[in-house]
């Protein structure tokens, strides 16, 4: 990933600001710049998503692809977020704690680095909610 | 519209091909297809050939002019055409061969696939394939392939409570049928306990679950169906062509373990063969992970959805059960090679059609289907094609 893709959306991958319509009420994250139902009538803001969701689906990915930060083992999940999208993210738990359900929230953590450049790409991940 | 028919087949044996390269591949693909018809290359109007990541395998692009030189079609100057869908890309292929011919614009047309994935790291090859998901959104959090499909196997196995037994008898099922394919990558029987001793990937997906990574090419030609007889004594009718459209993410599907668009695809081919699905003697679904396969059945209206697991071990997706499933092996024992899987597809359902399948020969086929998915679901093409 070049600096100048992960560079562009850093508001929305470090603060989780996603958009919504405001015709219709519906909240996208990821961001998008069209709503699907309104479509030519939708209008679309910012939002700030509250970061807090519940675990849809999980896996436990034991090999990792290059240049993510998690050593060993690592959780994915869709999680549902509580303003309604769907999104994917590492939720930070141990590998036997999760499960369908289970309430996350955001955290800043780092996702991985760059192959060739070696630069650090933070972002959002999702930790258990105590 | 016209009446479209298959008039010839070819495909190259699937597997590590270390010593051949792309351009190999696709030309014997294609001359074995020619051969078929008995035809000559001077015949031909045009070719559409399925690929999805030259660029990143063999860092090649450019594909349908390549694949014209290269057949010996370039001084004849006719359209040759790169489709891209991801995994999907060879039953798109086919699909616009079919369009092509049945508007009439063009009369012998050429659909072919090829990959060569082995000129790279498996861990290049992964990254690659991970381009037919979201790369902002799923990719770029730490998203694979295997994980993506392992979260719908989870969502699956939650709703449906189907064991990991259940799941693990459909590679079982699809080794049993490649071994029985000269083309297939794998050629052995494997047992329950080998898929489910084998590495664990993403849970709760093994190394047994996924399908390989596969060099090979396949290539079919199409004609309208009142001139296919000047080219061959069995041609195979395309009864039906349907494709449909989904969200790249896998997150923002209306249910996870429900694929909408090969419900949709599937609903389309019906209706346009003006068929269902018992009039199906065979079907080649898109079985890239074991969950994959049981989804499809169930969403193609094969079983209910949440029997398929029961169904698959019941024997009902065996060669001889009520519905054979991948009687190629499929993508796991078959092999996958991205862009050729939809028309090695269409291979497979011709040589049923025709009785040429050998070993794994369905009694009395008249009727079979394919089914070819991009990426999580996000395209599915689906054919039928019947005996005339
Ligand atoms: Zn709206």
């Amino acid at each position: 990933m070049t600096v100048a893709r992960f560079w562009r959306k850093i508001p929305q991958r470090y603060n989780l600001i996603g958009t919504k319509c405001t015709t219709c009420g519906r909240h996208f994250f990821p961001p998008r710049t069209f709503c699907p139902d309104c479509r030519r009538n939708g209008k679309i803001v910012d939002h700030q998503f509250a970061g807090f969701g519940t675990i849809v689906t999980y896996t436990v990915i034991q090999t990792e692809p290059d240049h993510f930060a998690s050593p060993g083992p690592y959780v994915l999940a869709i999680i549902k977020l509580d303003e309604g999208p769907q999104m994917t993210t590492q939720i930070i738990c141990d590998p036997k704690e999760a499960k369908i359900g289970m309430r996350v929230r955001s955290v800043f953590r780092k996702i991985g680095t760059d192959g060739e450049s070696g630069i650090i790409h933070y972002g959002t991940k999702f930790v258990p909610v105590e | 519209m016209r009446d479209v028919a298959v008039i010839g087949i070819g495909c190259t044996r699937f597997g590590e091909h270390w010593n051949r390269s792309f351009r190999d591949m696709f030309v014997e693909a294609g001359a074995l297809a020619l051969e078929d018809a008995k035809l000559s290359g001077e015949k031909i109007d045009a070719m559409y050939v399925g690929n999805m990541s030259a660029g990143r395998f063999i860092e090649q692009e450019h594909i349908g002019a390549l694949i014209a030189d290269y057949s010996g079609m370039a001084t004849r100057h006719i359209p040759a055409t790169r489709v891209e869908a991801a995994c999907a890309s060879g039953g798109l292929a086919f699909r616009q061969a079919v369009i092509a011919v049945a508007s009439g614009m063009e009369d012998i047309v050429v659909a072919a696939g090829v990959e060569k994935m082995t000129d790279v790291e498996p861990g290049a090859s992964t990254d690659a394939l991970t381009g037919a998901a979201d790369r902002e959104w799923e990719g770029f959090v730490g998203a694979t392939f295997p994980g993506l499909y392992a979260m719908i196997a989870t969502d699956y196995i939650h709703k449906y409570h189907m064991t990991r037994e259940q799941l693990a008898q459909v590679a079982v099922k699809n080794h049993y049928n490649g071994a029985r394919n000269p083309i297939a990558q794998f050629q052995q029987e494997i047992t329950l306990s080998t898929v489910m001793k084998s590495t664990m990937v993403a849970e709760p997906l093994r190394l047994f679950d996924c399908s390989p990574i596969t060099d090979g090419a396949a290539a079919v030609i199409v004609a309208p169906l009142d001139r296919a007889r000047e080219f061959t004594d069995t041609p195979i009718k395309v009864l039906a062509t349907a494709q449909a459209s989904d969200s790249i993410a896998l997150h923002d599907r209306r249910d996870i373990s429900t694929m909408d668009a090969t419900v949709a695809a599937g609903q389309r081919a019906f209706k346009m063969a003006k068929l269902t699905h018992k009039d199906i003697n065979m079907v080649e679904v898109h079985d890239c992970f074991s969950i994959a396969e049981i989804c499809a059945i169930e969403d193609l209206g094969f079983c209910k959805k949440g029997t398929a697991g029961k169904f698959t071990e019941d024997g009902e997706t065996a060669l001889g059960g009520k519905i054979p499933v991948n009687t190629s092996g499929g993508l796991k024992a078959c092999g996958h090679p991205v862009g050729a899987t939809g028309i090695k597809q269409v291979y497979e359902i011709v040589q049923q059609l025709r009785g040429e399948a050998g070993k794994r020969q369905i009694e009395n086929a008249k009727i079979g289907m394919t089914h070819n998915v991009g990426g999580t679901g996000a395209t599915v093409a689906v054919h039928i094609l019947g005996r005339v």
